[in-house]
């Protein structure tokens, strides 16, 4: 174990090696400057850092890794910290390694569908350098204006398109990774299938507790010949969920089918006058992309399927800013919820989609059972629900109860086969529902990759696992011996 | 270690986990290494019980699906006990309304594409090798042409439960397409060649079939030219499933396979017909020679071709198809995804065929990718360096050191003697 003064020099080690090598500004030791960085989007859990560093290349970023390693002081990732798990909160008594100032764009080549990036890189600007090449950069998560591909990396970032597309997991292809001993190791290449382990594949969504990417190597993807974005309001939840379903088993896969509730349109309605359809109980957001003449008769089956799902209202966008208005409804609506209810809760449960009315009555129960409100908005089409549950913190009891709603909802979804997480990740946030999610069993194997990555426990330690054991422990059910040892049949070797 | 080493007690342990219990056959062998005990259990749980013995026992496991491609990788450097999961053949969920598909590994994926085939939805990973598993295209990662639209097997499965080297069972993922808890071990299942665990349920996400299909193919003579036909096809907005290369002694074609509805495939497979030139022709079948590997399958031992798989940056091509050319090899695979296999025929000598390698992997590592010997003859597999240079190879020793520190699963089988 290390102890408060040992503690206390590796940072002062860690410190010094960081002033060496980084500009003044990319060292910050000031208590109040440290203090900008104690949360993440998830603002509600806070740790002011030991020490912020900003590195400005991987040579710099692997040089603070290896001093972190060698004087056993934990250090965590972040890069725009827009996430909502609290993955980038930092440790009291660590380094935050902030990758803002690695926002180089290496290469963008057309010719092999692939951008390379640093992992400061804002998601968005990677689709902005392809663009003039007729492609974009398919993962987009609602923040990709604010939000950093390394943070994407970390999280398995997904978004309302990767229905169609996938995760930020199939679209990363290679990269430069530091491990938490400090070696900088390639993972991946530019071709599909590396020989070996698919380490990178483990890396993708391991939420920075295997170590940092320092460059990413992600596909590019042709932009479609066609897209149409369709509005449709619905009297309820139920009729756009059933339409949903009708649309999917359809053979149809839209590019994305995004739906919301009535509270989160008179959200949306009350910070981005999105003009939704007045009265709507539900709205689905459906967007359908590719060639032109299959993307006509895919809107043909889509507004049918709509329309005997009891639409009342549907608008197919004519023009791009039209279809910027619909999704910016769509996309503000985490932030529009504040319009009207001073705080609130992100929730990113999982359930299959089939399950979608069922769980939707659920949660209503819950909210009306509890006087707690649930605005709905989510990702149908992969039955990614995003209920904001909503407060006043001022109210006595109100967060806790907020808090349990949430925690219900969660309960619901692993209940009906689903995940804690569908693109927010667990952070610091869920690691406690993990249990509920996997058996110890399962932990201890995820916790075999820690072990082989980190055996120190010490990038991002306390994240994602609740209480992982030490590596090299044996996990206690296996402690005493083992009855055939025991029978003498067998020796431990 | 033979089947006479493993001692009576270490027998009757693996004998108790399972009902089917026996010795070695013929068709039991592993690349020429004869296991001492063929292990066929029942369920998941039976899969835990012979681990649990093997390691108890110290006793090296090999694990088998269907058997169709056990000779691919490296033989292990011992065999006790071969477990066969090929009584684990159920397919023990299929959503429809989901699109997801549960199923014991070793079903045969021909077995669940006609479960999931009766609702109109198809996994969409090809068999490659007839009568191949769940559990053996996992481990052998293995893909078809239409991975240029929905990836591979790491697109595909969602969920897994395995079963460790000391008998643990352990799941990850789960039932949704969508869900980031935890880390995603069925990555580092995929392509491990049973070195890590025993994979014994997957789920996966599935895809609708299409309504109709059409294949443009045109011939090409020259490498630069199949490149410039492919590079034309990936920048078109026709959104292929296909982009097939085949190539032999300098000649070729290329071939793309378009999918979707009626109109939409009749309008998309006319832009690929123009951009592929006068002398493209559509058909409905794949084109002659088909999407399959250029080796022979059925061959054995020493009448097997040097099998090899190559990737590539997509920009790569040209320069592919030239070596394969001044390797006197044939080629044939994904070219829009940067994949291709290469067969070199049996009877070539080993240095013949190192050189022929060599070229290959030179090409391929300059624009990125590899070169594996995905099978071979004992003689060629003993004097050619089958994998190549692997980046991140003590990384993955430290992966295979934790999940199975004793090195009892398929040992000597994998990169760098894992």
């Amino acid at each position: 174990m290390t102890t408060a003064k040992e503690t206390g020099q590796g940072l002062s080690a860690v410190a010094d090696l960081a002033r060496r090598l980084l500009p003044a500004e990319g060292v910050i030791t000031d208590r109040a400057r440290l203090r900008t960085y104690e949360c993440d989007g998830l603002a509600h859990y806070r740790v002011t850092p030991a020490l912020v560093v900003l590195p400005e290349d991987a040579r710099q970023l692997a040089a603070v890794v290896k001093a972190c390693a060698d004087h056993q002081v934990p250090f965590v990732a972040r890069g725009s910290g827009t996430g909502l798990s609290g993955g980038a909160l930092p440790h009291a008594e660590g380094v935050l390694i902030v990758t803002s100032r690695m926002r180089a764009i290496t290469a963008v080549r057309r010719e092999d569908q692939r951008a390379v990036v640093e992992p400061g890189v804002i998601n968005l600007d990677v689709t902005k350098a392809a663009t003039p090449d007729g492609y974009y950069y398919a993962p987009d998560p609602s923040s990709q204006q604010i939000c950093s591909i390394g943070g994407n990396v970390a999280e398995n970032s997904g978004g309302a398109h990767c229905l169609k597309y996938g995760f930020t997991t199939t679209h990363v292809l290679g990269a430069d990774f530091v491990t938490a001993q400090g070696e900088t190791v390639p993972l991946g290449s530019d071709a599909p299938d590396s020989p070996g382990y698919d380490l990178l594949g483990a890396v993708v969504g391991s939420e920075g507790t295997l170590g940092i990417v320092t460059s990413a190597t992600v596909r590019l993807v042709r932009l479609p010949e066609e897209v149409r974005t369709i509005l449709v309001g619905f009297e309820s939840t139920d009729q756009a969920g059933a339409a949903t379903s009708a649309i999917i088993a359809a053979g149809v896969v839209p590019a994305a089918i995004e739906m919301m509730d009535a509270l989160a349109i008179e959200a949306a309605e009350a910070a981005v006058r999105c003009n939704y359809p007045d009265g709507a109980g539900a709205v689905l957001v459906i967007e359908l992309d590719g060639a032109s003449i299959e993307v006509e008769q895919e809107y043909a089956d889509v507004e049918r399927l709509c329309n005997e799902n009891g639409a009342f209202e549907q608008r197919l966008a004519t023009d791009p800013a039209d279809r910027a208005l619909i999704w910016k409804g769509r996309k503000s609506a985490f932030a529009a919820v504040g319009r009207i209810s001073p705080d609130y809760i992100v929730q990113d449960g999982v359930i299959p989609r089939t399950a979608l009315p069922e769980v939707l009555r659920a949660i209503a129960d819950l909210s009306s059972s509890s006087g707690v409100r649930v605005a709905n908005v989510f990702h149908a089409g992969d039955g990614n629900l995003h209920p904001l549950v909503l407060f006043d913190d001022s109210e006595e009891g109100a967060g806790d109860a907020a808090e349990k709603v949430s925690g219900a909802i969660l309960d619901l979804c692993i209940q009906h086969g689903g995940s804690i997480t569908g693109e927010h990740g667990v952070g610091m946030d869920k690691s406690k529902y993990m249990p509920r999610m996997y058996n110890d069993e399962d932990l201890d194997t995820m916790q075999l990759v820690r072990c082989a990555f980190d055996p120190d426990n010490i990038s991002n330690p306390g994240k994602v696992f609740p209480t992982p054991r030490l590596c090299g422990e044996v996990p206690g059910r296996h402690k005493g011996t083992h009855p055939l040892q025991e029978a003498g049949l067998a020796e431990v070797f | 270690m033979s089947a006479a080493t493993i001692d009576r007690t270490a027998r009757e342990a693996v004998a108790s986990a399972c009902a089917d219990v026996h010795g070695a056959g013929e068709s039991d062998h592993v690349d020429g290494i004869t296991p001492g005990l063929v292990a066929l259990p029942e369920d998941t749980a039976q899969v835990a019980e012979v681990m649990r013995a093997a390691a108890a026992h110290g006793l090296t496991v090999v694990p088998r699906g269907r058997g169709t491609k056990m000779s691919w990788a490296m033989p292990p450097d011992s065999a006790d006990v071969l477990l066969d999961v090929s009584r684990l053949d159920q397919v023990l969920d299929h959503q429809a309304g989901d699109l997801i598909v549960v199923c014991q590994t070793g079903a045969r994926l021909s077995d669940v594409q006609a479960v999931v085939g009766e609702a109109g939805q198809r996994l969409a990973l090809e068999e490659t090798v007839t009568g191949a598993s769940i559990g053996g295209t996992l481990a052998a990662n293995t893909s078809g042409a239409r991975r240029v639209a929905t990836g591979s097997a790491r697109d595909l499965l969602i969920g897994i439960t395995v079963v460790r080297a000391d008998g643990v069972v352990a799941k990850a993922g789960g039932r949704v397409v969508k869900n980031v808890a935890g880390y995603d071990l069925g990555k580092l299942m995929i392509g491990s060649a049973g070195t890590l665990a025993v994979i014994s349920e997957a789920t996966f996400r599935l895809h609708p079939v299409p309504v109709t299909h059409r294949w443009v193919t045109a011939p090409v003579a020259d490498p630069a030219r199949a490149q410039d036909l492919v590079q034309s096809v990936l920048h078109a907005q026709a959104v292929p499933s296909a982009i097939e290369v085949e190539w032999v002694d300098g000649n070729g074609s290329v071939s793309v396979l378009l999918e979707g509805r009626e109109e939409g495939v009749a309008g998309r497979t006319a832009t690929v017909r123009s951009l592929l030139g006068d002398t493209s022709v559509e058909t409905v079948d794949a084109p002659a020679g088909g999407v399959t590997y250029p080796w022979d399958l059925r061959a054995s031992g020493d009448q097997r071709h040097t099998a090899l798989k190559l990737t590539f940056a997509l920009s790569g091509l040209a320069s592919v198809l030239s070596s394969a050319t001044e390797a006197g090899v044939s080629l044939r695979g994904s070219a829009g995804a940067g994949v291709a296999y290469a067969a070199i025929p049996p009877g070539t000598s080993a240095d013949a065929v190192k050189i022929a390698v060599d070229r290959l992997r030179s090409a391929c590592t300059t624009h990125g990718g590899s070169a594996v010997v995905v099978d071979a003859p004992a003689s060629v597999k003993a004097e050619v360096d089958v994998w190549g240079p692997i980046r991140a190879l003590d990384l993955m020793r430290r992966v295979k050191d934790q999940f199975d520190p004793d090195h009892r699963l398929a040992p000597g089988r994998f990169v760098g003697g894992i």
